[in-house]
């Protein structure tokens, strides 16, 4: 019978299946950072369980770690206990972990990938909704919560409910200054938050084909905004390219058992999708979020939107909340939204790709004067390769602020957080209120309007830059 | 896990959707290491207001959750579940609740059910008319029943059975030993892995 992508791998991890169970699936790479699995260890020890295979196994530090000082100990002191426990746990069940100050240390969903771990085929999963960012490779890839966590510790498995696929197409291509966060947050707003709800989102078409590695990780990364359950994109020569010769990598014969098997990895022409959405990419324009969901956004060349234009009573009530929230009224120019903090990184843009994009807007520039940017890459080793490029030197000559790396103001559960009232343009993936600190409101953009956005103080993308002058070289 | 075979309390009305799990437990509170001492977390933000209804004297004690769709959205902190039962809540009603958060709740013996929003709706204005209305939650019959209301919800039948017997997922799929590591036995070798086993 003719499958999708996402059956494909499903089916080629089912350990068992049993009439009236959920199948229970094989798990090939687990993820682990310090919030969501010290209860998990907890667990296992109650129970005298130890972890099955410690080499399936990964952990780093990330949400709580400090982007500045990371010499010194950690002021907070319930952060420092919660990285201390992670190392405790790791140490007790033998886990591989990269702690601060490690060279391998950084977000998870960034780290996974450019050691080359994240491979097509195979099942992730991590404590982390965001694991949907691993499904860039055709991995079937999504997050989980505790319990489940101590479950793949104990089994190396997970019993799983079946899912319903959905094909997001996009067609023709992307207009030059559209990015990957572009399409997704139009896709989530054509979709909604929860549109996604129980499905696998396989994104397709020429557009997604011809996006790098960076830029499949960023949608798929967004994917749990639409309530999906993961995002996959079909591997082809741009994965493997990016694979191959990174370090977890298979090498000689092995390689050539894989790429073989993973051409396999596509959905066939017969295969029927549960749901299908359709995008024209030429249609697409940079857009950013107004509310406080990311399903609440529009194209930047549009104003905030007048809730009474909403049909359903819900999204009405919803966009009334979000504007009080937000400090925003209706008719009102998305591009005259002042902002006062700008935030670069996460494990949505935080890449390499990112800090170019981010960087290439910036150079010979400045950052305007009452806003802070901050420029957080997604781990160390996106910081040296940027380093080595000398971006760190276009930002810090613009103004910004040069992070060490981590999740930061993504979620600000370290000193990285907006005041009550502040406003920010942030590359992340949500604008829930308060998600940056208590009061904080944040709109989600682009690495490239973000940047913009620095400049000129008000959301902006960088055709507007045009006439502001680069005033150094580069 | 605890189990869960019928409840009978009063329900609080949420009159909100997107509901995200920011709202429900903050990121700060994410850094304790134990399953309790959530409770006051809960709605930390919302809670500010006095009005806001989890503040009003009349909805104390409250067990049933009654909000609008898509509860649940976001991350997959399952903190979001404990501080929810730390708070005293015993079950949640709402039209559509987020993957993650159903699957974290139902591990944790937190009822989630699903009901049309005209059901959401009803409930909301039985609560807000009569705090002290009596709602049941009767997972055996899977059915909820209040003054003028008789539903009945889904909930398939396997996760039903392992939240009326109370039954731990991990010690279940231990039984299946054989089946995992014949599975583990065929796994190709170019598959990654993170060190030496
Ligand atoms: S960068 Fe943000 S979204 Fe990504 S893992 Fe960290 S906190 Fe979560």
């Amino acid at each position: 019978m003719a499958r999708t992508l996402a059956e494909k791998v499903w089916d080629d991890h089912v350990v068992r299946r049993a009439e009236g169970e959920p199948d229970l699936l094989f798990i090939d790479l687990h993820l682990l950072h310090e919030v969501t699995s010290p209860q998990a260890f907890d667990g296992l020890r109650k129970n005298g369980r130890r972890v099955r295979r410690t080499d399936l196994t990964l952990a780093t530090e990330d949400h709580n770690t400090p982007t500045t000082d990371i010499d010194k100990p950690i002021a907070d002191p319930v952060s420092r206990t919660q990285l201390e426990t992670l190392r405790k746990n790791c140490a007790d069940f033998g886990v591989r972990l990269h702690p601060l100050g490690d060279v391998e240390q950084g977000v998870v969903h960034v780290v996974g990938p450019q050691l080359g771990l994240t491979q097509p085929g195979t099942t992730v999963v991590c404590g982390d909704s965001h694991t949907s960012t691993h499904g860039a490779f055709g991995a079937l890839a999504f997050g989980i919560g505790t319990s489940q966590v101590e479950h793949v510790l104990a089994t190396q498995t997970l019993p799983l409910a079946p899912f319903r696929t959905m094909a997001v197409t996009v067609e023709g291509e992307l207009p030059e200054d559209v990015t990957a966060k572009d399409l997704i947050l139009a896709v989530i707003a054509r979709i909604g938050t929860g549109g996604g709800q129980g499905y696998v989102i396989e994104y397709r078409g020429a557009a997604v084909e011809k996006l790098s590695m960076e830029a499949r990780m960023t949608i798929c990364n967004m994917s749990i905004e639409a309530g999906a359950r993961a995002g996959m994109i079909a591997p082809d020569e741009t994965t493997f390219t990016y694979l191959e010769g990174r370090d977890h990598a298979p090498d000689g014969a092995d390689w050539d058992a894989a790429v073989e098997y993973w051409k396999t990895l596509r959905t066939d022409d017969e295969a029927v999708f549960d749901h299908e959405v359709v995008i024209d990419a030429a249609e697409l324009a940079p857009f950013v979020t107004w509310g406080t969901n990311p399903g609440q956004g529009a194209p930047l060349g549009q104003a905030v939107p007048d809730p009474s234009s909403f049909a359903d009573a819900g999204s009405r009530y919803a966009a009334e909340k979000a504007l009080e929230y937000m400090g925003l009224t209706a008719g009102q120019p998305l591009r005259e939204i002042p902002v006062d903090t700008v935030f670069v990184g996460s494990c949505t843009n935080g890449r390499i790709e990112d800090l170019r994009a981010a960087a290439s807007v910036l150079a010979g520039r400045e950052v305007a004067e009452g806003v802070r940017m901050l420029v957080v890459p997604g781990s160390v080793r996106v910081s040296l390769q940027a380093v080595e490029e000398g971006l760190d030197r276009v930002f810090t000559a613009a103004g910004a602020e040069w992070r060490h790396a981590g999740c930061s103001m993504c979620l600000g559960m370290n000193p990285d957080q907006l005041k009550p009232g502040e406003r920010a343009a942030s590359t992340s993936n949500r604008n829930f209120e308060g998600r940056q600190g208590k009061g904080g409101r944040t709109h989600l953009v682009s690495p490239q309007v973000a940047a913009a956005t620095a400049v000129l103080g008000r959301l902006a993308s960088p055709a507007d830059l045009a006439d502001v002058p680069t005033l150094v070289e580069a | 896990m605890e189990a869960f075979t019928t409840h009978t309390g009063r329900a609080v009305p949420l009159r909100r959707s997107n509901v995200d799990t920011d709202q429900i437990i903050p990121a700060h509170w994410l850094k304790k290491v134990t399953r309790d001492g959530f409770e006051d977390g809960l709605f930390e933000a919302w809670r500010k207001d006095p009005g806001f209804v989890l503040n009003q004297p009349r909805h104390a004690g409250g067990t049933v959750l009654v909000a609008g769709p898509d509860f649940g959205t976001g991350s997959s902190r399952e903190h979001a579940v404990w501080a929810l039962q730390n708070y005293g809540f015993k079950a949640v009603i709402s039209p559509r609740f987020a993957d993650i958060f159903r699957g974290n709740s139902l591990k944790n013996g937190l009822l989630t059910v699903v009901l049309p929003q005209e059901t959401v709706e009803q409930l909301w204005n039985l609560a807000e008319g009569d705090p002290q209305a009596p709602v049941t939650v009767d997972l055996e019959q899977r059915k909820v029943l209040a003054d003028g209301i008789d539903v009945d919800f889904d909930l398939d039948e396997n996760a039903r059975w392992r939240l009326l017997n109370g039954l731990d997922d991990i010690s279940l799929t231990l039984k299946n030993e054989t089946a995992i590591a014949d599975y583990e036995a065929r796994r190709p070798s170019f598959t990654p892995r993170t060190q030496a086993a």
